[in-house]
């Protein structure tokens, strides 16, 4: 069985040390703009929500990519983009249904979780224990889903729209 | 340049101009940020004379090198100007996203000046800086204000505001951001609002770096590994399990817990408004700012009535001063008066020790019915505290007068000496007669009544970073000046002041020197602490302060306390003062010595003149 990230909101501080420690991980320098997870705040019901790649077992992304970049590793589970292969087209980006996937323009690039190669850093270092890594069956991967769906819609409202 | 942004936005509000400076590298050095680079900046630019409600006074939003990063709770900003409430050098620093932000658009700092002709709002995100009309705005409070500006901006903005009680100039208005989180203390809302300033709304998509990464990491790994392993900072531990009211008990239970308007140290319904109690009976979950592994804050349930909702919870100070301090028991009617202060933007400490003095001057006699609009107003009624604190940020009847904070009012009425506050600023939730320490901690603190200056309760009481006799003065004035000092080079990294329970100068040090690549050494960066004091007390000085104006209130000075292994004692203050101005290098009335000033570099300091 492959290992995920995955997430309890109730859990969930808001304090985006997850946000922090990816992008220094990846880029060497603090930008949740570049983090391939973020929070959401839904104050109103005093709830926070870390959101990232469910690494789907269909994945959109993959059939939208028109050079391959994108494949989903069965044994891992992660599916993973191939930066030398990509063309930056974001038709990966169109087509997550969760807002997983972003562009980067200030490293040139599409931002996508890969699990940090099995030693995902931001479960390391959540402190509320929201996130964790671990092998994930039928029902863990269902609840996983419903997560990411529940809350797609808000979280692209806030973090995917462009500002008018 | 690592740490820093390098960049500090000025806004002239009379003239609509708006420049991006450099950031001063000399300065930035000897102060690093928050807190203490603010401090120089209005120190420079300000004569301490001045009104601080006329648009001569200057407001600075600034962060430090460790905001933004993955520091320790690093999410931190400052908000200085010279404050309405004291006539001090104000400082008050908040945590949430807002601090963060303003470093990812590329700024470590906004420096306001003059006033705007009509209320306006400054929206920033990366190199667009504007101003825009607040017209819609003004009268709104926090949270309709921030929902407005996000709609109308970016969805992922983050805001700093003023509610209505800034707008008319409540002397202890606060800056609140994202909804809920406050720079609190000192009035520095109202200089806003003095301003015709709503608010600031910024987005950023920039990168902050780092000097070295690996030992960076380390740095910040090993800070993470002590908060983990403390028991008041770590998981299971008493901050993130009951968050800051895990203290009511602690303080009830050596009778250091102010109560009636500090006629009693003891409150006999504590156990209702405890920590324990809220996270029972109110909690929803617990909230953390940026950066923060400890997540003290608490997210709360209101069951029923007209603020019926999930809010954030009542802080320690606050649960005591509606608590304790006005002899309320009803944990929920706190939690509402506490959600009244942030939707109109009051600081909770001085509203409810106000509403407190209000009581014993009706109690006593020294008020009338007909002065409060017809009501009575008597210890222990849990309505008046959510009434009178929207009134007071209404400024409607008497509310008015509550505006002015417990000093001008008692003194209206006759009775200064009623007033539980320092320089006009109302002391916090530890008994400074139990607590010795403390009581010297609020006579010298630079923005007068203050807990978070030099927070002797952290050894007094909770053994941190270790036990001394709290009814004792020895030592006292030492190690007063080390916290001192330490905390404003907490205050200016801009780290939180909690992450102090686990960690110090070494930790915070090392931090330091890996973001910025600046060689400093321990104790050049704790002289950088005293530096900070010793301007903002230059400050104080200059404004008028003397010797005199290091006091308590009459009533720790001579009313014994009543209960508890505490019980007899008054605030051996004389003694204590002596002392801490010898160990400090200032002369008998307080005043630095050419020797000190030389010391730190502050030798000729002059200010702005008006």
């Amino acid at each position: 069985m492959a290992k995920g990230i995955f997430i309890t909101p109730e859990k969930c501080t808001g304090c985006r040390l997850c946000e922090l420690t990816c992008t220094f991980n990846k880029f060497d320098d603090f930008n949740p703009e570049d983090a391939s997870i973020r929070i959401l705040y839904l104050d109103e019901q005093g709830l926070q929500v870390p959101m990232t790649c469910i690494q789907c077992d269909e994945p959109d992304c993959v059939d939208a990519c028109p050079v391959e970049a994108l494949t989903k590793d069965e044994e891992t589970g992660v599916v993973k983009l191939n930066q030398d292969l990509c063309i930056e087209c974001e038709a990966c980006v169109e087509a997550c249904p969760y807002g997983s996937i972003t562009y980067s323009t200030r490293h040139n690039r599409i931002i996508k979780c890969d699990q940090c190669d099995g030693e995902p850093q931001c479960v390391k270092i959540c402190p509320g224990g929201a996130l964790e890594f671990k092998e994930l069956d039928g029902e863990l991967k269902d609840k996983r889903e419903k997560v990411a769906s529940q809350y797609s819609t808000t979280f692209k409202k806030v973090y995917r729209e462009v500002a008018k | 340049m690592y740490g820093w942004t390098g960049k500090i936005i000025r806004v002239n509000l009379t003239e609509e101009k708006i420049t991006v400076e450099d950031l001063n590298m000399e300065d930035a050095k000897l102060y690093l940020g928050g807190r203490g680079l603010a401090s120089k900046i209005l120190c420079d630019e300000i004569d301490p004379n001045i009104d601080p409600l006329s648009p001569e006074n200057k407001l600075i939003f600034m962060t430090g090198p460790l905001t933004g990063t993955y520091a320790s709770c690093a999410g931190r900003f400052n908000v200085v100007a010279k404050a309405p409430l004291t006539g001090t050098i104000g400082a008050a620093n908040s945590g949430g996203y807002f601090g963060p932000e303003l470093k990812f658009a590329g700024y470590d700092g906004i420096i306001f000046e003059g006033k705007a002709d009509k209320p306006v709002y400054l929206h920033i995100c990366d190199d667009l800086i504007e101003l825009k009309s607040a017209e819609h705005l003004w009268g709104k409070d926090v949270f309709e204000t921030t929902d407005l500006l996000l709609e109308e901006n970016e969805r992922d903005a983050r805001v700093a505001c003023i509610g209505p009680a800034g707008e008319k100039q409540v002397l202890f208005a606060t800056v609140m951001n994202d909804k809920d989180r406050a720079a609190g203390r000192s009035g520095m809302g109202a200089v806003m609002g003095s301003k015709n300033l709503k608010a600031v709304v910024v987005k950023g998509t920039k990168s902050i770096k780092v000097f070295s990464r690996d030992k960076f990491k380390d740095a910040v790994m090993d800070a993470r590994s002590k908060l983990d392993q403390n028991g008041v900072t770590g998981p299971g531990g008493g901050l993130p399990t009951y968050g800051t009211e895990v203290l009511v008990n602690i303080l009830n239970e050596v009778h250091g817990l102010p109560t009636r308007n500090w006629q009693d140290s003891y409150f006999e319904h504590a156990d209702l408004i405890s920590g324990e109690y809220m996270t029972e009976n109110c909690l929803v979950r617990n909230k953390a700012c940026f950066a923060c592994s400890i997540g003290c804050g608490r997210i709360v349930r209101i069951p029923d009535g007209k603020y019926k909702g999930i809010v954030a919870g009542a802080e320690y100070e606050a649960g005591w001063s509606y608590g304790a301090c006005c002899g309320v028991k009803d944990l929920n009617a706190i939690n509402k008066a506490n959600h009244v202060c942030n939707l109109l933007g009051l600081d909770p400490i001085t509203m409810g020790a106000t509403i407190a003095c209000a009581m014993e001057l009706y109690e006593k006699g020294y008020l009338s019915k007909e002065d409060l609009g017809g009501r009575e107003l008597r210890f222990g009624d849990a309505e008046s505290i959510v009434e009178w604190t929207e009134l007071t940020g209404n400024r409607e009847g008497f509310g008015d007068i509550m505006a002015l904070g417990s000093y001008r009012m008692a003194e209206k009425y006759g009775h200064p000496e009623l007033s539980m506050s320092v320089k006009k600023q109302e002391m916090p939730a530890y008994d400074g007669r139990v607590l010795q320490g403390m009581g010297l901690s609020y006579a010298t603190s630079n923005r007068g009544g203050c807990h978070v200056r030099g927070y002797l309760t952290s050894p007094e009481i909770l053994g941190i970073p270790q036990k001394v006799d709290p009814h004792s003065t020895e030592g006292k004035a030492a190690l007063l000046k080390t916290f001192q000092d330490l905390t404003a080079v907490v205050d200016s990294s801009d780290i939180c002041l909690f992450t102090t329970f686990a960690i110090g100068l070494p930790e915070i040090s090392e931090m330091l020197r890996t973001v910025t690549g600046l060689e400093y050494s321990d104790e050049e960066i704790l002289q950088i602490g005293e530096r900070i004091w010793n301007l903002e007390k230059l400050f104080n000085l200059k404004a008028g302060f003397t010797r005199k104006d290091d006091t308590l209130p009459e009533r720790l000075l001579k009313e014994p306390v009543k209960t508890g292994p505490g019980k007899g004692l008054v605030t051996k203050l004389d003694v204590m003062l002596d002392e801490y101005y010898e160990v400090r290098g200032w002369d008998k009335e307080g005043i630095p010595t050419e020797e000190k000033l030389k010391e730190l570099g502050l030798e000729g300091f002059s200010f702005a003149k008006a």
